[in-house]
């Protein structure tokens, strides 16, 4: 298991690198001078030969991606050429907002979507297993920004229940705050994971060890606890772990409807503002916790199932 | 001794055949290929459709509520909504087609290469595999434009990049449980070459799965696209895009809920066709997942 | 052992006389489908002896394996028992309440399956899965442990200690089965029932495994059901057997009269076909020509009428019911009764 662990982690280490050096390559694949790119039409001479210097874009190609790499090891991710902060600032500024988001969008859609879906599988025909089969497509076939235009359009403008602007201020009011857009961005995944679970479920269930302990006369509560839920969730847990990148896309399009800060609000500003440093190091953050994501949803899927631990 | 078997390939009607009757014996795939059918009318068909100029500027009612004259309303610029939708869905359609036929070509030969070319090779492209799929395709997306400046090209060649590893993934595992799969094998012991393997036994045998992965893939597609073109990064005004209109509704969304209406109902009916048809499909194709039912 | 076949076979009356642990009567099970019912099961009345080892065999599709899960209630969703009775002990295991039915499982009855491969669970421990199954005991789970540790020492596993905390994946196919056997056997059950134990593994493992489940039934004076397509298997270790064709018994005794002197043409064919009997050289395989008959509609008169080589007029019209040969013997045939048994 620690070999495994060890060996998945490297591979991470490395699939950042390739990510972020595919990221840096694009800025010198695309056709014009990246500092005149960068700072737009207005910039004067001085600021572009300024902006080269800063950014290093005046040294060969491998030099610039080892001297990232090297400043990224010390935390550095660059200067903001406009204001002349550190870019490591301000990503990490606004970073816990989505992660907060992220996370409770998470923890209520699976949990509510596992239970749905185990309910599903243990009751497959009933008015209940139906009525979540058709919610789940419903949901799934719904993106998720259309999904945060309804919840503003229903919740807030017609029935002003909620508030969907800003992130809040304060514990109650960053929680009433997170409702709609959590809300906006769970949805559709309680219906993918439901629908996961419960035909995972379900094939567990007519497995041939299924049928040999239930020939031992154990309970059925115990052969689903024990038996059957450990190797069913695992598509699931794969699903969230692959699923944290289109939580931050989702997340991207909440931001902004519902104008709260954040990564993905940064983000699009800064491609308003040809930022390019700015969403270089978001990126980076992004891919980075994406990564790590995976990560953990490969771990958890080791330990729960041995089978997986020689699997690399 | 299963080689002569693997030669034949079934004759074309009976693949038809073999579709159309396991779409009709199947509820959902029938709504799915209906939607389908009808998605794609109206897109090819949509000058045709409505009397309106989807880009033209009127100055009749604006921000109207549906009426016989506006079957959908009008929007914030007095635009027919109707006639916006059909030419988004134009718009929407190319973008699927597009970036799905060259994710589909791309994929097909990096996959290929990746599965019948040398291990290091192999390793190298699953890597990149791995660290183009670790970019969230929006935000990905997002550094593209800041770095070609918005546009319908922009949109499907970010589409195509992120979606090339998906495809390619599969053509490589298929690839290499052919290459080892005994028909092929005795092949080879028969003197038969790479190009004679690869076109009579692997393609036939990938084209199917992969063609119905695209056809569920194309919600993906058409979302990215209005979502791009929502935050104003992708289509770009006046040509109409559901995206835009769903933008020019959320800017007016305290005025009229239509314009946001009109612009999400067809995203939804899109995805909800092609996962049905997609999933039929699979269901007809999968000899695998037909033994479990 | 030498004792008890002593006695039957010094046995000259008529029957049994051994003691019956399950007394099967009439039993009959349909299995619904989208075209209609099929009767895989009709009117199979059999006794396990107490202490004896009673073989199943026929083809595959004949319904042994659907007799031996209806005898431990793990039939399939889509099946239903139609009519007859089983008796173990007090129970009527036909009629019987899910609760009764888990108190019986894994106390008076268990069972060994067919694929070793997937029978146990992939992501417990084999020390997991052999501590569960002990749930009824009111014992330490030390104690749990050590049992689990005596009865893969039992089967013969190598290092029992070790293997408690291995996962079934990392066991071959044969020690799987082991595991299986030394599970079933930790139950201490009345009755076990072995479903094909041995067809997914080699033919070395096979006798090995056979040897073993031999030696045991002996030493825990349980009753089996073995059910197997292989006749030399059947006749090695069983006592009694039950030759099925397409959903009925059509002959059964006691081994050693149904293998030297077959009474039903079916059994007569299936010792023919049996690569082990043949005794001349030859490249071709005898084989029973025609196939099983559709058991949507099941024909009236003989099952087997179709594909018997001593077919006549009687057969098309009446279903035979069960005649008695020598002693134990028992076929449903008509040739017998009208002494024209030709064996």
């Amino acid at each position: 298991m620690i070999y495994y662990a060890t060996q998945r982690f490297l591979l991470s280490v490395l699939i950042v690198i390739v990510a972020i050096s595919l990221l840096t390559l694009m800025l010198h694949v695309v056709p014009g001078d990246p500092a005149t790119m960068i700072l737009g039409p207005r910039a004067t001479p001085e600021l572009i030969e300024q902006t080269r210097v800063a950014m290093g874009l005046d040294q060969p190609l491998p030099v610039q991606i080892v001297k990232f790499f090297g400043r990224i090891l010390h935390g550095d991710l660059g200067t903001d050429v406009f204001t002349g902060r550190a870019v490591s600032d301000i990503v990490f500024e606004q970073l816990p907002y989505t992660l907060v988001l992220i996370a409770v969008s998470i923890l209520w859609s699976s949990v509510l979507g596992i239970v749905l879906g185990c309910y599903s599988a243990l009751r497959a025909g009933t008015w209940l297993d139906t009525l979540s089969g058709i919610l789940s497509v419903g949901t799934i076939s719904i993106p998720a920004f259309v999904m945060a235009l309804y919840a503003v359009l229903i919740f807030a403008v017609s029935l002003g229940w909620l508030p969907a602007i800003g992130a809040g201020e304060g514990f109650f009011d960053s929680a009433m705050h997170l409702i709609l857009p959590a809300f906006a961005i769970g949805i559709s995944w309680v219906g993918y994971i439901a629908r996961m679970v419960r035909a995972s479920m379900l094939e567990v269930m007519g497995a041939p060890h299924v049928r040999m302990a239930r020939s031992f006369g154990l309970t059925e509560a115990r052969i689903v606890r024990a038996y059957i839920l450990r190797i069913a969730v695992q598509p699931a847990v794969t699903l969230l772990g692959t699923g944290v990148a289109h939580l931050f896309s989702a997340a991207v399009f909440v931001e902004v409807i519902f104008a709260r800060p954040g990564i993905g609000a940064l983000i699009v500003s800064s491609v308003n503002e040809r930022n390019y440093p700015i969403i270089l190091g978001a990126v980076l953050v992004t891919t980075a916790i994406i990564v790590l994501a995976t990560l953990l949803s490969d771990l958890t899927v080791a330990l729960l199932d041995p089978r997986q631990r020689e699997a690399l | 001794m299963s080689q002569a078997q693997a030669t034949v390939s079934l004759p074309e009607p009976t693949v038809i055949s073999r579709i159309l009757r396991g779409l009709a014996g199947n509820r959902t795939g029938t709504i799915g290929f209906v939607l389908v059918v009808l998605i794609l009318a109206a897109a090819i068909f949509a000058p045709w459709i409505s009397q309106y100029d989807p880009a033209a500027i009127m100055t009749g009612p604006r921000m109207a509520p549906p009426s016989s004259d506006h079957w959908l309303g009008t929007d914030n610029l007095g635009r027919d909504l109707f006639s916006r939708v059909l030419a988004g869905g134009r718009v929407a359609m190319l973008v699927a087609g597009a970036s799905l036929g060259a994710a589909l070509s791309l994929g097909l030969v990096l996959g290929l290469v990746a599965g019948l070319g040398p291990r290091w090779l192999d390793n190298l492209l699953l890597l990149l595999f791995d660290a183009l799929r670790s970019f969230p395709t929006i935000v990905f997306g997002l550094a593209v434009v800041t770095l070609v400046g918005p546009s319908l090209f922009t949109v499907i060649l970010v589409v195509a990049i992120t979606s090339v590893p998906i495809y390619a993934r599969i053509i490589r595992t298929q690839a290499q449980s052919l290459r080892n799969a005994e028909f092929v094998m005795a092949e080879r012991a028969m003197g038969a070459g790479l190009p004679r393997i690869l076109f009579v036994h692997v393609l036939p045998n990938v084209l199917g799965p992969l063609l119905i992965l695209a056809s569920m893939d194309v919600p993906l597609v058409i979302a990215t696209e209005a979502g791009l073109s929502f935050l104003g990064m992708g289509v770009r005004p006046p040509t109409s895009s559901w995206g835009v209109i769903l933008n020019d509704g959320y800017n007016f969304i305290r005025n009229s809920p239509w314009p946001v209406i009109a612009g999400s109902v067809p995203i939804v009916l899109v995805t909800l066709g092609f996962t049905f048809l997609g999933e039929a499909l699979r269901d007809i194709f999968d000899p695998r997942l037909q033994k479990a039912n | 052992m030498s004792e008890q076949k002593l006695m039957h076979s010094s046995n000259a009356m008529r029957g049994d006389d051994h003691v019956p642990l399950m007394l099967i009567e009439e039993l009959s099970v349909d299995f619904s489908t989208a075209r209609g019912p099929i009767h895989a099961l009709r009117h199979i009345s059999l006794e396990v002896a107490a202490g004896r080892i009673l073989g199943l065999v026929g083809e595959s599709g004949c319904g042994k394996s659907s007799l031996a899960y209806s005898l431990i209630g793990l039939l399939a969703g889509n099946a239903r028992i139609t009519h007859g009775v089983i008796r173990l002990g007090d129970d009527d295991l036909a009629h019987l309440s899910a609760a009764r039915w888990r108190e019986l499982r894994g106390k008076r009855i268990a069972m060994i399956f067919q694929d070793p491969m997937t029978s146990l669970n992939p992501v417990r421990t084999i020390g997991q899965q052999m501590m569960d199954i002990q749930y009824r005991e009111r014992i330490t789970r030390a104690e749990k442990r050590k049992f689990a540790v005596d009865f893969l020492a039992q089967v013969r596993i190598p290092d029992p200690e070790a293997r408690l905390d291995s996962y079934p994946h990392e066991l071959s196919g044969g020690m799987r089965q082991r595991v299986c056997i030394a599970m079933a056997l930790l139950t201490r059950p009345d009755l076990l029932i072995a479903d094909e134990p041995t067809t997914a593994l080699d033919a070395t493992l096979e006798v090995q495994i056979i040897h073993l489940l031999r030696e045991l039934q002996q030493k825990f004076g349980c009753s089996v059901i073995f059910v197997s397509h292989h006749l030399g298997t059947v006749a090695e270790l069983c006592d009694d057997v039950a030759v099925m064709y397409a959903g009925e018994v059509v002959e059964q005794g006691s081994v050693d009269e149904i293998f030297r002197q077959p009474a039903h043409p079916y059994t007569q064919a299936l010792l023919e076909c049996d690569p082990g009997s043949i005794r001349e050289a030859t490249r071709i395989l005898p084989t029973i020509p025609g196939g099983l008959p559709d058991l949507r509609q099941v024909p009236t008169g003989c099952i087997f009428q179709d594909r018997c080589p001593q077919v006549f007029e009687r057969c098309r019209r009446e279903h035979p019911g069960f005649h008695l040969g020598e002693r134990t013997q028992m076929a449903r045939c008509h040739l017998i009764e009208q002494g024209e048994m030709t064996p």
